[in-house]
């Protein structure tokens, strides 16, 4: 038998280049669907009319997005989707990064018991809870003008706010623990010895070391709630608060015969998670990494 | 556990501390922290955990009281509404729609278990080395992660619609003649269709999960495995896989509460029903959406919170361990 000569730099190995095709392969039946829709929505609704949406198309244009865009109010209902996120995302990091630090950063008899409430909360089924909260938001009074224009939680952009905060506050809390953890104690000490207090500690000392993980989190935190279609559809009754995610359901009612219409208003709300994904990438996989294993 | 404690007055203490060196920490724990200290920390922990408490917890254990009362979610409870276990008998006994829909809960399970899990777990051991377009393979199974589930149920009935959609044109079933598949309308086949979209989504999301475990396996076990003569494969199974235990369960353990709370995409296709009913969409469509049957509705969310609890309790005691441990 004669041993093979070790090819050193082989240019090409079997093995390799057949990985590579089966993933190629993959990769592109992934990105088919959306493709897909991508072409459907270019092409103008006469040409598919004529055609046939299995066709080759005689013509692309951006009419659709822009009439969908006009027609379906997007930029009314991308704002509405901005007046919950942006306070939703941001209370949320506030409460479960102060919930985190006084978990993590000093012993209660509770400590174990309050994150594990917490982390559960957040993995029930929504489904679980939306009677009674349902029953809750309809009769818990908000007798503040500028919050509720109708002195309730339901129908309101606070009440789908509130929800998405308390239901998050798990998650985050959860992810931004087992991150704190990983921060000596004898930090918060020594600033305690110091004399500085606890709010400074949490806002001076600690957080600027936990930004790597509050940028994920926000990152996620911006995903789950632009991306919610539950709460809203639940929670809300005026079709003009709705987020853009539970309009898009209504404009299915409203275009059901004209895909490309239905195709474009589908990418234009998918357009804003995508860009922040493209952007931030990296601190997205890493917020799903740090909730799946410690540190 | 390494000795924390440097100062005696320093409000440190032991994490697995045991006996009486805790007991003499515990009295040191707070000599730093003054009372309005004490107080910020109190509102930090208090005020979350009430609303934690009034807006998730209570309204789960309020469902459990109303699933034994005819309520229809107008008006006090009285004890005139109190019919017992009634609901429950109804539910498990001449409710048309209670066993579909808890097959298809399981149906939903067995298939992202046994089919999109795994695949999503192969892709991550293919993209887990050093290989040229390892970053853009991964950002692309990741990207449909990122898309709301209504906009993948719009996405995808492109694909599905029976005319005008790309699959049975691609078959060459809408020529005249043709046998047109009803993907989405077709109550055997629907759920099925509905599953192959939402794995879309759930592959990538299992994949970065399951990368991230990879990378956190120690590399010289990897390396000792290869020095002592493994292949690949035999590193990765008896090796790599062993090791993983922990993120193996984890992630069993999150399809399982995937396959759950599963509703979006049902509920986009056709409110959850014909052959799309699931425990979730018969929950809001007996108690808000259609009827106001809502003591029935609450006997439904009681049946979905006591098979999640399962898989959460499961979950909590695995990453509560870790954390102990750590």
């Amino acid at each position: 038998m004669i041993v093979a000569r070790p090819a050193p730099r082989a240019r090409v190995r079997p093995g390799r280049l057949a990985l590579h095709a089966f993933l190629i392969v993959m990769v592109a039946l992934w990105l088919f669907p959306l493709l897909w829709a991508i072409y459907t929505a270019l092409r103008p609704l006469s040409d598919t009319v004529k055609n046939g949406y299995f066709s080759i198309a005689s013509s692309l244009s951006l009419g659709n997005f822009t009439s969908v865009w006009d027609q379906a109010q997007l930029p009314y209902y991308y704002l509405n989707t901005l007046i919950i996120v942006v306070p939703g995302v941001l209370l949320t990091l506030l409460v479960s990064s102060m919930l985190a630090f006084a978990l993590t950063q000093f012993s209660w008899r509770f400590n174990l018991i309050v994150l594990m409430l917490f982390t559960a909360g957040n993995l029930l089924p929504p489904q679980v809870i939306i009677i009674p909260l349902y029953w809750l938001y309809l009769n818990i009074p908000v007798p503040i003008g500028w919050l509720s224009d109708n002195g309730l939680l339901y129908d309101q952009y606070i009440g789908i706010i509130l929800i998405h905060v308390v239901f998050q506050t798990g998650f985050a809390t959860f992810v931004l623990s087992n991150y704190m953890r990983t921060i000596t104690r004898e930090i918060t000490e020594s600033a305690l010895v110091d004399g500085a207090h606890v709010l400074r500690i949490w806002w001076s000392v600690i957080l600027p070391l936990c930004r790597p993980a509050l940028a994920a989190m926000a990152t996620l935190l911006f995903t789950f709630m632009y991306n919610d279609f539950f709460w809203a559809l639940i929670l809300m009754k005026s079709g003009d608060k709705r987020p853009i995610t539970s309009a898009l359901n209504n404009l299915q009612g409203a275009f059901f015969t004209n895909y490309n219409l239905v195709a474009a208003g589908a990418l234009l709300a998918a357009i804003p998670p995508i860009l922040v994904y493209i952007a931030l990438q990296k601190h997205f996989v890493r917020g799903l990494a740090l909730g799946a294993t410690k540190g | 556990m390494a000795e924390p404690t440097t100062t005696p007055a320093a409000p440190v203490q032991a994490e697995a501390g045991t006996g009486a060196v805790a007991a003499v920490r515990r009295k040191r724990r707070y000599s730093l922290l003054t009372r309005h200290d004490k107080l910020i920390l109190g509102l930090m922990v208090g005020v979350p955990l009430a609303l934690d408490l009034i807006l998730i917890w209570a309204p789960a254990m309020a469902s459990v009281g109303i699933s034994f009362t005819n309520w229809s979610g107008i008006g006090p409870i009285t004890s005139d509404n109190f019919v017992g276990v009634r609901n429950y008998q109804v539910l498990f006994g001449s409710y048309i729609f209670f066993r579909p829909a808890l097959a298809h809960n399981l149906i939903w399970l067995a298939f992202l278990t046994l089919i999109s899990t795994p695949f999503g777990m192969f892709l991550a051991v293919l993209l887990d080395r050093e290989m040229r377009g390892t970053r853009v393979y991964q950002s692309i199974f990741f990207l449909p992660v990122v898309l709301a589930l209504v906009v993948v149920g719009f996405i995808w009935e492109l694909q599905y619609a029976p005319q005008e959609g790309f699959i049975n044109n691609a078959l060459g079933l809408t020529k005249s003649g043709g046998h047109i598949i009803d993907w989405l309308g077709n109550p055997n086949i629907n759920l099925f269709a509905a599953l192959v979209a939402a794995s879309w989504r759930h592959v990538g999301y299992i994949m970065v999960l399951y990368l991230a475990g990879l990378k956190s396996v120690d590399p010289t076990l990897r390396e000792a495995a290869a020095i002592d003569g493994a292949n690949q494969r035999q590193t990765f199974f008896r090796v790599v896989f062993p090791v993983m235990a922990p993120i193996n369960v984890i992630i069993v353990v999150v399809t399982i509460i995937e396959s759950l709370r599963a509703f979006d995409i049902a509920y986009i296709i056709n409110r959850g029903k014909n052959g799309l009913e699931l425990l979730s969409t018969l929950i809001t469509n007996n108690s808000i959406s259609e009827a106001s049957l809502v003591g029935f509705g609450s006997a439904i969310a009681v049946v979905l919170l006591v098979i999640s609890l399962v898989p959460i309790v499961l979950y909590l005691s695995r990453v509560m361990r870790d954390m102990t441990t750590t």
